[in-house]
């Protein structure tokens, strides 16, 4: 049975701008994209009481454009759209692995990559391989409009860089050509599942050393992570096992999993080690 | 503060254009259920995770439960109810009676969707296939193998009425 909807509201406005007007007057007021995670906290009690603006129906906010410099996926683009897209599967795979393996069909086909990123979960599949592509955010207001790096834009748990009254628009991923990518999800059950570990890797080998390196955790903190530390252990190495050795040890350095119903901090940091370990050494 | 408020927005409903009342938050399970009187729609979880309340949303698979109703305006919506036409069930529905497909029956109109879905996307999936298309719809009962010989049976009766 449905909670009572006293005290909320969902309003649709008409374009952008009315959008972004509406988001300024009511500083209380949020955004609403597909609704897979608002309705469930809805449902669930957990949502606070207030104005939603509906962004559902805004075509500025979809589609995929390419450019020499980079590819932007509007924040609206749904797992779906994702899968869909050739020019992500071809350049950044690891996005579309981490759309397939979140929710089933009927999520994909509502669930938003702005959404996911804006509702911050530390389990979130798409956002690790985001800081493997080195993301940038495009975030609108009325004010205007500001690029982040994705790396600088959760703060702590559940925290992010969004000023009051401002969205995420797109999604811009840099183009990039010779890495080599990873990805792995591990989680109770192949399909459907909250993550326990979630591993994005890319690799970008010069003759048998690394020229560069990036590696993404989700689930292992209070936010998704990068591993910088692990990064920079490798960057400029051959990768053997004392390479890999100082790479987890690296990571387990940078990471802060916790115990939780669908885990254990000790069993996390396992996994996130071996993951590391695997990518290593598939990419030797 | 905002109060209590409904909205009126109109939608194709199993074919039929209707206007219907409601908040612009409330589920559209709840609509559906209600107010236009589907109960064809199952209530499982209410949080995405089992596919009960699956309907096809501008063609597209979606958890009515998730979908506030603001989402339904100048929408097309296909419940279970309107997947036959009349007294003629369709051949998902024929293939799951005819392979034991369905037990409670709680899970089988969210499946009977989904089932459709994919066979209009992939009219020719692998069994690969069916079990990734209905990775979101949990059924408590059949052990699924019976469900997925319903899909696989039914894609041989729309083969073999398309031929
Ligand atoms: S009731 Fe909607 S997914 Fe379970
Ligand atoms: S037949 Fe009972 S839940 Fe599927």
């Amino acid at each position: 049975m449905s909670t009572s909807l006293d005290g909320f509201d969902l309003v649709t406005p008409a374009s952008l701008e009315e959008a972004l007007g509406l988001l300024a007057s009511d500083p209380a007021a949020r955004p609403f994209a597909g609704g897979t995670d608002l309705m469930v906290q809805l449902e669930a009690g957990r949502l606070r009481a207030g104005r939603y603006v509906n962004l559902w129906d805004l075509a500025e906010l979809r589609g995929i454009t390419e450019s020499p410099e980079s590819v932007a996926v509007g924040a609206l683009t749904t797992y779906t759209d994702i899968r869909n897209a050739d020019v992500l599967a071809r350049e950044y795979p690891l996005l579309v692995r981490a759309a397939e393996e979140t929710g089933g069909t009927a999520t994909q086909n509502r669930g938003t990559i702005g959404g996911n990123i804006a509702n911050a979960s530390p389990a979130a599949d798409t956002p690790p391989a985001l800081l493997v592509y080195d993301a940038e955010l495009e975030l609108r207001s009325t004010a205007g409009t500001r690029r982040v790096p994705y790396t600088a834009f959760h703060t702590a748990y559940k925290q992010m860089i969004l000023a009051p009254g401002e969205i995420i628009s797109r999604i811009r991923l840099p183009r990039r050509t010779g890495w080599l990518d990873y990805y792995r999800k591990v989680g109770p059950r192949r399909a459907q599942a909250i993550s326990k570990v979630c591993f994005a890797g890319s690799i970008a080998m010069s003759g048998d050393t690394v020229a560069d390196v990036r590696i993404a955790l989700g689930s292992v903190a209070p936010f998704v992570v990068r591993a910088v530390q692990a990064e920079s252990v490798l960057r400029g190495k051959s990768i053997n096992d004392e390479a890999i050795a100082a790479a987890e040890r690296a990571l387990r350095s940078e990471v802060a999993p916790i115990d939780d119903l669908r885990s254990t901090a000790e069993y996390r940091l396992r996994v996130a080690s071996n993951l590391l370990r695997e990518f290593l050494s598939h990419s030797q | 503060m905002p109060d209590r408020r409904s909205v009126r927005l109109t939608c194709t409903l199993n074919g039929r254009r209707l206007s219907l009342d409601a908040h612009p938050m409330a589920r559209l399970l709840d609509v559906l259920r209600q107010q236009a009187g589907l109960t064809g729609t199952k209530e499982g979880c209410g949080e995405g995770e089992c596919g009960a309340c699956s309907v096809l949303l501008n063609g597209r698979l979606a958890n009515s439960c998730l979908t506030p109703f603001a989402h339904a305006d100048r929408a097309t919506i296909v419940t279970i109810e309107g997947i036959a036409s009349g007294d003629d069930l369709h051949a998902v529905q024929e293939a799951f009676l005819e392979c034991g497909g369905a037990q409670c029956g709680i899970c089988t109109p969210g499946i009977v969707l989904a089932a459709v879905d994919l066979l209009e996307r992939t009219p020719h999936p692998t069994e690969h296939d069916v079990r990734a298309a209905l990775a979101g719809n949990l059924c408590r009962c059949t052990g699924y193998m019976r469900i997925f010989d319903s899909v696989l049976e039914a894609c041989r009766r729309l083969s073999a009425s398309r031929a």
